[in-house]
């Protein structure tokens, strides 16, 4: 072999190994193999020895140990560990809210999942497709609104966590400015803005609310750099409803107050923390769960919130006064035997105009049209995609 | 706004610009030497979660900059071996860099994402920050702040004052010349390509450690794509790095401030700033001949056979 000829072998040969690599690891989609627990217990019965349940989960972002996709897996782990093997799940991390979505979700289907989870609002259009061609597959999407005979929808009223932690930063605010940092401009988040906003005027009439938009669920350096640009607007009291505890560390580092999101965080901020709003979709999958398993499973939308154990307010910091934890427990009360509303006028919008009179209770219509901001709020609502 | 927020908005610019100026100029050596790196995104994630790591592990900042520095001088180093001895394409090898860096990081970092770091020190120039306006504004920074100016200071000299700068540019701008006044052009090239992947490995170590301090897969989240535009942006001047990196810094975190004032700009079209700024220059630079004659090196991307 030449010398020449030899060079672009090697040459050949790297390129294609460091391609390669890269395209294996590149597309480091973590698949978990589906669990197996060994049960002690001997099988009996042509239940025990049926084909365990198939089940998937799609997650929007990586599982880490906050936050929304950390809250999803936990209640995949409470699955397995009450159905043990009678279900077997798998999950896929960091699928985009867009064409690999289906793809995925397609690949779900193909590998045998009677059972498909989708947790973000942009697997809707997907799902949709996927369950159209998939009669016999059961899908369920958090957070949508569009319904087939095998596909539902589920959803936290997360807007519930809002008001609480609201109460407390109302309380605990020096400034009276709390601010938000916001994800994408949907009714969802607009509506726990709102929440928060109203939450704290319920114990401090001043409260003004400041709002910045990051445009992504996640991104944890931008997040922070939103949370510092808000504290320099002088908020001391921080919220977020994106998926890190960047928003919740900036608070810490800059010795302002803030709480976590969809999962304990308190130990990312221990000084900041002053409590976590959580969502706990235990309740609900073991539900869906069971309704497969005897075929009772029927096309429905669902809205859980306090009442019925999927959101909660926890870890409330000790700095966190005791009128303000009182008032919590009354409003968690309240929720849970269904005496109080959140959203009972009279509530004004941004401009003052009175958008739900006296008295009168939003129903689950009003609360998912939201896009519009309640007086306190400042700034100017983004144009929503 | 009143003045207490212009000094806060500084201070952000500041901090935000810190991670795109350090990777910039270690991307600026590279580029001086004729050498393009597309994998600096890949090389500052690998650092990022390397730099992570070792703090938490050792609990010291100064060790995780100095394994994230290392981190990015290995990675750039086997990247300059592929394009400057094996002479595959820079581009095509830069991108694959990126993509193997972005995947080994998530590989790597699984395990970090539980991890914590302890409390953050805070620091302050004593005296000088106690100033009114400039104390806030200035001097309350992390000392990689000022390590940034005065990066950009060592290398304007290094490149125009010093003989070892003058051999670096001559390299960058004609290879062949270079070698036969006996220059080694290769081992030359790969020294700034080492040298630049250390800097963007120190960036990337910076902002895991200090700026976001946590590891989560994509926490670069396109950094190193800025710093890449921005050393074409600056026309090759480690002096407008510098500026170019506080200005996009500060674009982004004025459009947080602006939003909480109720002005709205699009988000989106700020993402895209850095990439449209410098579209422009390239234009202009193609449009007006005496500004690539002074600036752009005229080997970049170029391969070099020594004796071919």
């Amino acid at each position: 072999m030449t010398d020449q000829k030899k060079r672009s072998l090697l040459k050949l040969a790297s390129f294609a190994s460091l391609v390669a690599t890269a395209a294996l690891v590149g597309c480091g989609k973590k698949e978990e193999p589906a669990a197996t627990t060994p049960t002690a217990e001997p099988a009996s019965g042509p239940a025990a020895a049926a084909e365990p349940l198939k089940i998937a989960f799609a997650y929007v972002g990586p599982v880490g140990d906050a936050g929304w996709t950390f809250a999803h897996d936990r209640a995949r782990k409470e699955l397995e560990a009450e159905f043990g093997n009678k279900i077997a799940t798998s999950y896929v991390e960091n699928v985009p809210e867009a064409a690999d979505a289906e793809r995925v979700i397609r690949d779900m289907v193909g590998q045998g999942n009677k059972l498909v989870f989708g947790t973000t609002f942009g697997y809707m259009e997907p799902m949709l497709k996927v369950a159209a061609d998939h009669k016999d597959v059961k899908f369920e999407h958090a957070t949508g609104y569009k319904t087939a005979d095998n596909l539902r929808t589920y959803d936290a009223r997360t807007y519930e966590g809002a008001y609480m932690a609201g109460v407390i930063a109302g309380k605990v605010t020096k400034t009276n400015t709390l601010g938000v940092v916001a994800s994408i401009p949907i009714p969802e988040v607009i509506r726990n803005i709102n929440s928060f906003t109203l939450g704290a005027q319920s114990v401090n009439p001043q409260i003004k609310t400041r709002v910045v938009w990051v445009n992504k669920w996640f991104d944890p350096p931008k997040e922070g750099e939103a949370a510092q640009s808000l504290i320099n607007q002088g908020a001391d009291v921080l919220m977020q409803n994106t998926d890190s505890s960047a928003v919740l560390q900036t608070a810490e580092k800059a010795g302002k107050f803030g709480f976590g999101w969809d999962s304990d965080m308190s130990s990312f901020g221990p000084n900041a923390h002053l409590g976590s709003a959580i969502i706990n979709w235990g309740p609900y999958y073991k539900k869906v769960v069971n309704e497969v398993l005897n075929n009772s499973w029927q096309t429905q939308a669902t809205w859980w919130g306090v009442k019925e154990g999927a959101i909660d307010l926890v870890s409330v910091s000790d700095k966190v006064p005791a009128d303000a934890r009182e008032a919590v427990e009354k409003v968690k009360a309240g929720l849970k035997d269904g005496s109080f509303s959140i959203w009972k006028g009279p509530i004004a919008d941004q401009s003052g105009k009175e958008v739900l009179a006296q008295g009168a209770v939003a129903d689950d219509k009003f609360l998912h049209g939201i896009n519009w901001y309640v007086k306190g709020v400042e700034g100017k609502l983004p144009s929503a995609k | 706004m009143d003045s207490a927020a212009i000094a806060l908005l500084i201070a952000a610019t500041l901090n935000a610009g810190t991670v795109l100026a350090i990777a910039a100029l270690g991307l600026l050596i590279n580029e001086r030497a004729g050498i393009v790196n597309l994998g600096a995104e890949g090389l500052m994630l690998v650092a990022a979660v390397a730099g992570f790591a070792t703090a938490v592990h050792s609990g010291s900042d100064l060790l995780a900059f100095a394994a994230g520095a290392a981190a990015g001088a290995v990675l750039a180093a086997a990247f300059g071996v592929l394009v400057i001895w094996l002479n595959t394409n820079q581009y095509a090898s830069g991108l694959a860099l990126s993509l193997f860096g972005a995947g080994l990081s998530a590989f790597v970092g699984v395990r970090y994402t539980q991890e914590k770091l302890g409390p953050r020190a805070h620091y302050e120039i004593p005296g000088l920050a106690d100033l009114p306006f400039i104390g806030p504004a200035l001097f309350k920074h992390h000392p990689m702040v000022y390590v940034a100016l005065a990066l950009t200071v060592a290398l304007s000299w290094f490149l125009y004052r010093s003989r070892a700068g003058l051999v670096l540019r001559a390299v960058g701008e004609s290879p062949e010349s270079a070698h036969a006044l006996g220059y080694p052009v290769r081992r030359l090239r790969l020294l700034a390509v080492v040298a630049g992947g250390a800097l963007c490995g120190l960036a990337g170590a910076y902002l895991s450690v200090i700026y976001t301090p946590l590891w989560v897969e994509g926490l670069v989240a396109g950094k190193g794509w800025i710093a890449l535009a921005l050393t074409t942006f600056a026309t090759w001047r480690p002096a407008r790095v510098l500026l170019g990196a506080y200005l996009f810094g500060g674009v982004t975190m004025l459009q947080f401030h602006l939003q909480g004032q109720g002005v709205q700009i699009p988000s989106q079209l700020l993402t895209a700033l850095p990439y449209l700024a410098t579209v422009v220059v390239l234009v202009l630079i193609s449009r007006n001949p005496t500004w690539i004659r002074i600036n752009m090196p005229a080997s970049l991307g170029k391969p070099f056979h020594p004796g071919s």
